[in-house]
């Protein structure tokens, strides 16, 4: 375990959690969206801006922003690469993995041998395959020796997709 | 999408500032009023070109549990396995993948210690072994698409 899931402790309140609920499905479309979530709520606007930048210190909050639709951008193609690399060196491959601008998720997870060597995972996308199966080749070089093998998974199907959610209880 | 939307789609991904006013510094570098910046973001949801706008939302640090399962389900079972996968509400995304373990999916519950069951039954109700890769450390997260 490291630093990034063991953070500074911090509990979201109940009303941290009121926030939380009434953005989650989006911000609104206003110049001042957070007044308008204040408004919606019973809250001081100030409030919620200190308590959303107090979540967004504590990575409660990765970031305000947008999810891009993949396929709608024409990023059609997208290849889970897992590769396998010695465990005292996953940490500092990962971050040069994860450091491409075509990586989006990239973490260390835990092999399930002998099924499944692998405990490096990196998310890649491009256009269509060929520019995924490119961007691999420059994952490949870039761990060299260090690679003891890799594969990379293909989605044929979007089976279910949901955004994450909680609820006001 | 013409230029500005591009630009804009660009600057979305790298996050708004938290404060009263978040599209003024947007408004400013695309030389467009804010009224505009919020319109073309309401215009890209409703194109579907972006699928959320918003707080992203970090479901460990909430004090829920994540992890990413694996299965390898026989082709012919595969439809049966991805209804009674997907009934459980805790799994969040599910992806068909080419591999042997054929079944990806994201599962996600507000309680930590609901995780070990939820998995316990995807495995007794499916039939198929579950292979759990919670992840262990996160190196980056977020995609950056330029357009």
């Amino acid at each position: 375990m490291n630093a990034v899931l063991n953070p500074r402790p911090y509990r979201i309140d109940a009303i941290d959690r009121q926030i939380i609920v009434a953005t989650q499905a989006g911000l609104p479309l206003v110049a001042q969206p957070w007044d308008a979530v204040a408004e919606q709520l019973g809250l001081d606007p100030d409030e919620v801006v200190a308590r959303v930048a107090a979540m967004q210190a504590h990575d409660i909050i990765r970031r305000i922003g947008a999810v891009p639709n993949h396929y709608a951008l024409g990023y059609r193609a997208n290849g889970m690469s897992v590769w396998n690399v010695p465990d005292d060196m996953v940490a500092e491959l990962g971050k040069q993995v994860g450091d491409l601008e075509f990586v989006s998720h990239c973490y260390e997870r835990p092999r399930h041998l002998p099924l499944w060597p692998y405990n490096l995972f990196a998310m890649v996308h491009g256009h269509n395959r060929e520019e995924v199966a490119g961007r691999v080749k420059v994952i490949a070089g870039m761990l060299r020796g260090a690679c003891r093998g890799h594969d990379v998974l293909y989605s044929t199907r979007i089976l279910k997709k949901t955004g994450l959610r909680i609820n006001g209880g | 999408m013409d230029n500005i939307d591009r630009a804009l789609v660009n600057e979305l991904q790298d996050g708004l500032p938290v404060c009263r006013r978040p599209f003024d510094a947007i408004s400013t570098r695309l030389g467009i009023s804010v009224r505009e910046v919020t319109d073309r973001i309401g215009k890209l949801l409703g194109d579907q070109v972006l699928s959320r706008f918003g707080p992203m939302f970090n479901a460990e640090r909430l004090g829920g549990g994540l992890t990413l399962c694996a299965m390898q389900v026989p082709e012919a079972d595969f439809e049966r396995v991805t209804g009674q996968v997907n009934a459980f509400p805790e799994v969040a995304h599910n992806y068909a993948r080419e591999h042997d373990l054929n079944m990806w999916f994201v599962v996600a519950t507000e309680r930590p210690e609901r995780m070990a069951e939820v998995i316990g039954e995807i495995g007794t109700v499916t039939g198929c072994r579950v292979y759990d890769m919670p992840k262990m450390d996160e190196f980056y997260i977020g995609l950056k698409l330029p357009v």
